[in-house]
């Protein structure tokens, strides 16, 4: 999993069925220092965050496992809204 | 996922019997200001998407959940066209 900041959001009104009902956020890949690392993506939102919030999200099938037994077809999703993290050395 | 802009089309008469119908379109990543940001890729598109569209971009194998993919070797695909971006400052 990814620590990630959300950005923003995307709209489609034509899209596969199976994300009928999806909200996807735009989220920027954060280092431990909240510093953007890497190239923003989009990712399916599962816990209801919202843009400015710092989340961590999955990469890959397992992405859609909190839909189960829906299958969306996506790649990414948020699991979860991070408090606050804190690192030792 | 990624959003990306179709840039062309690809035609392929040999091909796996499970990709036979299915129209294959070249996109360009693109970052969520609309500007080209990595290489082109071949994806498989699932929602009658055209070129020129702002699209979003299923990768790995959360490609094959797309409606009408099951079990075909494909590993990107176009699974609904974008109406709006919208990034927070």
């Amino acid at each position: 999993m990814q620590l990630a900041r959300v950005i923003g959001t995307v709209v489609m009104s034509h899209k596969d069925e199976n994300l009928s009902a999806a909200t996807l956020l735009l989220v920027q890949p954060l280092t431990l220092d909240h510093q953007p690392a890497g190239r923003p993506l989009v990712a399916i939102d599962s816990v209801g965050a919202g843009v400015g919030e710092e989340v961590f999200f999955v990469r890959g099938k397992e992405a859609s496992f909190p839909f189960y037994p829906g299958e969306p077809p996506v790649d990414a999703g948020i699991v979860g809204i991070v408090d606050h993290w804190d690192v030792e050395v | 996922m990624l959003l990306a802009r179709i840039v062309g089309t690809v035609v392929a008469t040999r091909k796996d019997p499970r990709l036979v119908s299915s129209k294959l379109l070249v996109v360009r990543p693109i970052d969520p200001r609309g500007k080209a940001d990595g290489n082109h890729l071949v994806a498989v598109d699932t929602v009658d998407a055209g070129v020129g569209e702002t699209v979003l971009i299923v990768s790995g194998s959360s490609a094959r959940m797309a409606s009408g993919l099951k079990d075909c070797p494909v590993d990107a695909a176009i699974v609904g066209i974008v109406d709006t971006i919208t990034v927070a400052d």
